[in-house]
């Protein structure tokens, strides 16, 4: 039976920074095992003739010449960060004290 | 900070075996970064270089650069690898501000290049075979820099400031197999697999390499197991080692750190360290995640990734002349004994040799400099020999100017002394301090009748015809000269003035 326990949510959580409550962690973990219940169906009606993929479209090897196109000004890139300083992206403290 | 505990080196090996992993970032040399057309050039302004895709905007997609696969198949063919014929990219998923995106482009269970190997000489001609587990695409981090805390550490920081121009320049990971058998040799085995990689990644163009620019950084995992047994220790990863040097010193601590833990019944950590250039000491960073952690899965927006065998053959025809093969070419080109060969292998002295020759050299002047005090120089101060603060070129200028005889040995080692001290070009020198070779008649008479006056009962021999006495007379006239004098010239003078014949 696939599924996803209540401590495996809180774990996901963690890894994303995620702040989650007690009844959102209740929550969330019943309506992810719906979700993987849902795609493990998927799954069984797949025979072994049917190849895992990742991407709908017969392509491979789509690249492109090593050219430099123009990038954005320092402006553009930054117009969307919560905060900047000295022309830089402004991010909160990382880890805490020692 | 708590002061390690160590276990001298011979002690560590007496009773236990290291394992070695080495994971080795090339930064690709290429104009654009691995999934959009931004620049990759170095020293750009703060965030100039970034686009939507690379800072991760909703609807931007990224499209493989072609050199960059390119690229990583030759190193794979370099490496003795198999190259995927069908391969995709993965996501790697992580919460830290140097990807944009909130996770990295890499490759996981498929690799493009994989089973490969790479045979390194060490220090003594010995060849060691260190085999290659894979070698896969990934892309660059952004740069951060911690404010407020002591010396930009990111312990004690406030908030932290990112540059995105690196995020996204292309990287080939390559990742050895467990590296066994090396015993008390592993840090020299790692020394020299990364020196020998570096020069196989130089070779093939797609990288300068640098370690001391970043292009080139190694992590050393390492553990330790009781001598006699099979199962690995659990090891520690340094990270991001950035020279030669420090890869060796940091595969030495942590062997002595291990011992010293296992030896107390303590269990070494699975962790991350940093490694200290300062001290040669290695620190604790963040425990580190499974990999399971990284929620890897197959990179949605970038499709599969299949090199034709046509496409493969003919990139492995069109690999250049390799490290070893070249090396025994110039061994003979430069007419050097296995031993010989060896010990400028052992300086790193090939490279600058072979630049200095290029710029115009005869091969043994150019080994002499680089041997002898170019050498001496990079061993005293710690540093790489390629990594002076003089040029081949400078170093053929001045040999030039030997042939020339407008300058002697003397003369020559002052003006490389001055090129080292950042006095400037060998010819700007040489005007500067007035250090040519003085072989103007008028301007050395002087000099030469004076050596003869002093030196009566000498000169007296001379004239009996023991000409070979003439030698302590070019001596004084050297040293009335401070060595500007041109010996041949100054013998000749004294000659004519004694009435001899040479």
């Amino acid at each position: 039976m696939p599924g996803i326990t209540r401590e495996e949510v809180a774990h996901l959580a963690r890894l994303s920074r995620l702040e989650l409550q007690a009844e959102e962690l209740d929550h969330f973990a019943e309506q992810l095992d719906v979700i993987i219940g849902a795609v493990a169906r998927v799954s069984e009606v797949a025979g072994q003739d049917v190849p895992p993929t990742s991407h709908p479209l017969p392509l491979t090897n789509v690249m492109r010449a090593d050219e430099v196109r123009p990038s954005l000004t320092p402006d553009q890139a930054l117009s969307g960060a919560p905060a900047a300083e000295e022309q830089r992206f402004r991010v909160p403290q990382i880890l805490g004290e020692d | 900070m708590s002061v390690e505990n160590l276990v001298p080196y011979e002690e560590a090996l007496a009773s236990y075996d290291p394992v070695m992993g080495l994971e080795v970032h090339v930064e690709l040399g290429t104009k654009t970064k691995m999934f959009c057309g931004c620049s990759t050039e170095l020293g750009a302004e703060p965030n100039t270089q970034t686009c939507p895709t690379c800072l991760g905007l909703p609807g931007s997609l990224p499209v493989v650069n072609a050199i960059g696969v390119e690229s990583a198949i030759k190193i794979g063919l370099a490496l003795n690898c198999e190259i995927a014929e069908w391969c995709r990219f993965a996501r790697k998923n992580y919460f830290y501000p140097d990807m944009p995106k909130n996770f990295q482009t890499s490759q996981y269970d498929e690799p493009i290049a994989f089973n490969g190997y790479l045979d390194v000489q060490l220090e003594d001609g010995e060849t060691f075979r260190v085999e290659i587990e894979r070698a896969h695409m990934e892309e660059d981090t952004g740069k951060s820099s911690h404010v407020g805390g002591a010396t930009g550490r990111i312990h004690g920081a406030t908030h932290s400031l990112l540059d995105y121009n690196r995020a996204g320049i292309p990287l080939i990971e390559i990742v050895t197999k467990p590296i066994e058998g090396a015993g008390s040799r592993a840090p020299e085995v790692a020394k020299a697999y990364v020196a020998e990689l570096r020069e196989l990644i130089k070779a093939l163009g797609v990288s300068e390499a640098r370690m001391d620019k970043g292009q080139m950084r190694c992590d050393v995992n390492l553990s330790l197991r009781p001598n006699g047994t099979e199962k690995f220790g659990t090891r520690s990863e340094t990270k991001n080692v950035n020279s030669l040097r420090s890869v060796e010193r940091a595969a030495r601590f942590e062997i002595q750190r291990h011992a010293a833990l296992l030896n107390d019944g303590r269990t070494v950590v699975q962790e991350t360290r940093h490694f200290h250039e300062d001290n040669g000491t290695t620190t604790s960073g963040r425990i580190k995640d499974n990999a399971e952690d990284y929620r890897y899965f197959p990179e949605p927006d970038l499709v599969p990734i299949a090199p034709s065998r046509e496409w493969v053959e003919e990139l492995r025809a069109g690999l250049p002349e390799l490290p070893r093969v070249r090396r025994a070419r110039l061994q003979a080109e430069w007419d050097l004994s296995d031993k010989d060969m060896q010990s400028v292998l052992n300086a790193g002295a090939v490279e600058p040799i072979q630049l200095t020759i290029a710029a115009g050299a005869p091969a043994d002047q150019a080994r002499k400099w680089w041997m002898g005090e170019l050498a001496r120089r990079a061993n005293e101060t710690g540093t790489d020999l390629a990594e002076q603060p003089i040029t081949p070129v400078q170093v053929a200028r001045v040999c030039t100017l030997v042939a020339e005889g407008k300058l002697n040995d003397k003369l020559a080692r002052q003006v490389i002394e001055a090129v080292l001290a950042g006095e400037g070009e060998p010819d700007a020198v040489v005007e500067q301090r007035g250090l040519a070779v003085v072989s103007d008649d008028s301007a050395l008479g002087a000099a030469v009748d004076q050596a003869i006056a002093e030196n009566e009962a000498i000169a007296a021999k001379i004239r009996d015809g023991k000409v070979a006495a003439v030698g302590a007379l070019v001596g004084a006239v050297m040293k009335a000269t401070r060595g500007q004098a041109d010996a041949a010239r100054v013998k000749d003078l004294i000659l004519e003035r004694l009435g001899v014949q040479a």
